[in-house]
């Protein structure tokens, strides 16, 4: 008997797909939550638009807070921890959590090193911006990738950035004669072995979901057009002023996203959105997007 | 005229066991309502989650269409998720399910997803006459067990004493993924099912 391969870090995320994993705070959030069909929850100490708000350092959530949701949600429960801290990934190890976000979100702990993913049972998910960062993270044991995006906004254009630029990086890498893979590879950062099988596959080896500032079923859908497996959603529900109808909405959205009158359906009477805001109005050293090396 | 078989592709790995049928030469395509069901001859229920599975068949009127259709006869094999929906009772729980096999499951019985675990496992009903029987890898994600079964389930596997692998007529389930290997027998036992 074998525990924490690869292929069952993988294969929980493959489960996953087509679904929605929802940013939750409290137990009531996470049965709400699951009540409207999300395939995972978050758990957090606060969702990434109050991290925002707060300032200062972002750190690990209480364990009384994770362990709380783990007990009342039936469904895989995710925690964030640090950039780089791998004692805080332990801890949520220890506390038993299906999986680990090691999160642009939160505060850095370490400005040039993520976690070594690969010694951890439990799977990992990471943020990329492009194919470089992806293939990085996945050679440290990541085994499900996410946009950035820019969390806690409520403006998808972010993530549809980000999103755009892998596919469009991947497309690049499978039309390259086979001679220039490894300085295409030098010049992303990624590692080569992995930009082969990149290669092989034509598409990322890992379930690559959407994330940071998804707010409606349209936002979704349009994630799901653009290739991602599944998306998040963190501010946007919780924020919102019906969050059971919405996140019902969302996840149905994320199923459906080819049916356009049924999106027309499911996205009428919401509620209000969560409140925008527009990344140019943020200043560079506060866009959480840019951490992570 | 060859069999269609579709893959219920609401949410969870439904690609992967389209690729697992298509490798097997028979014709696999994804089904997302009521229209598609009624074009297909038999069906697989991925893994994935049952509780998000069973709220989308229940919204969109798909659940009781889709009983009635396996209670008159069509083939259904449903792994991990799929096997919990096709179960008559789920322990501690009133998600919505198909209820069609008779037997009681629980929920990620074995732990977390860092209980999770890759096993062989010895599953004599794949043998075939001039193969040399192998036992089968067996991949399970916070995956359930069967606790009971009623007199017509056949139990076909068992980890430390409890079911993962039953049978019921037409009807088959199992606790583990092999759509996330090669091995092609668990896929292959099926099809023999449906002809």
């Amino acid at each position: 008997m074998e525990q924490g391969t690869l292929r069952l870090k993988t294969g929980l995320a493959e489960m996953l797909k087509g679904g929605v994993i929802m940013d939750v705070t409290t137990p009531e959030q996470a049965k709400i939550a699951e009540e409207a069909g999300a395939c995972a929850v978050m758990a957090l100490e606060r969702v990434p638009a109050d991290i925002r708000a707060a300032g200062g350092v972002a750190r690990m959530a209480d364990p009384t807070i994770v362990k709380k949701i783990m007990e009342v949600a039936s469904i895989p429960v995710m925690a964030k921890a640090r950039i780089g801290h791998f004692v805080e990934a332990r801890v949520l190890e220890a506390l038993g959590v299906d999986y680990i976000d090691e999160s642009e979100v939160l505060t850095p702990a370490d400005d040039r090193y993520h976690i070594d993913k690969r010694d951890f049972t439990v799977p990992f998910v990471c943020g990329c911006r492009n194919l470089g960062e992806a293939l990085r993270r996945i050679a440290e044991g990541a085994a499900m990738i996410r946009t950035k995006g820019e969390p806690g906004t409520g403006n998808v254009v972010e993530a549809v950035r980000h999103c755009r630029q892998v596919m469009d990086e991947i497309r690049h890498l499978c039309a390259l004669p086979e001679a220039e893979v490894a300085n295409y590879a030098k010049e992303i950062g990624a590692p080569l072995e992995i930009c082969f099988m990149v290669r092989k596959e034509g598409r990322l080896p890992v379930v690559n979901f959407a994330a940071g500032g998804i707010a409606t079923p349209a936002d979704a859908a349009l994630m799901m057009h653009l290739g991602c497996d599944g998306v998040f959603v963190g501010s946007g529900i919780f924020k919102s002023g019906d969050p059971a109808k919405r996140a019902k909405a969302i996840v149905q959205a994320v199923t459906n996203y080819k049916d356009y009158a049924m999106l027309a359906e499911i996205s009428r009477d919401l509620g209000e959105p969560m409140v925008g805001i527009e990344i140019s109005s943020i200043p560079e050293a506060q866009r959480m997007q840019e951490r992570g090396w | 005229m060859g069999m269609r078989i579709g893959v219920l592709a609401l949410q969870g790995a439904f690609r992967e066991h389209v690729v697992s049928l298509k490798r097997l030469g028979v014709e696999a395509c994804e089904v997302r309502n009521l229209r598609e069901i009624d074009s297909v001859d038999a069906m697989v229920i991925p893994g994935g989650e049952s509780t998000t599975m069973g709220k989308l068949l229940t919204d969109w009127g798909m659940l009781t269409p889709l009983r009635t259709r396996i209670e008159a006869g069509m083939p259904v094999y449903g792994s991990c998720a799929g096997l919990i929906l096709l179960c008559r009772e789920i322990e501690n729980s009133t998600q919505p399910r198909l209820g069609v096999l008779d037997a009681v499951v629980r929920r990620n019985a074995f732990g977390r997803q860092v209980d999770s675990f890759e096993t062989l496992l010895d599953l004599p009903v794949l043998a075939r006459q001039g193969e040399e029987h192998q036992p089968f890898p067996a991949v399970f994600i916070r995956a359930p067990v069967i606790l009971q079964v009623g007199p017509q389930v056949d139990v076909l596997a068992e980890v430390k004493g409890q079911a993962v692998a039953v049978r019921q007529g037409h009807i088959l389930a199992t606790s583990f993924h092999p759509e996330l290997t090669r091995d092609s027998r668990m896929h292959r036992y099926f099809l023999d099912m449906c002809s």
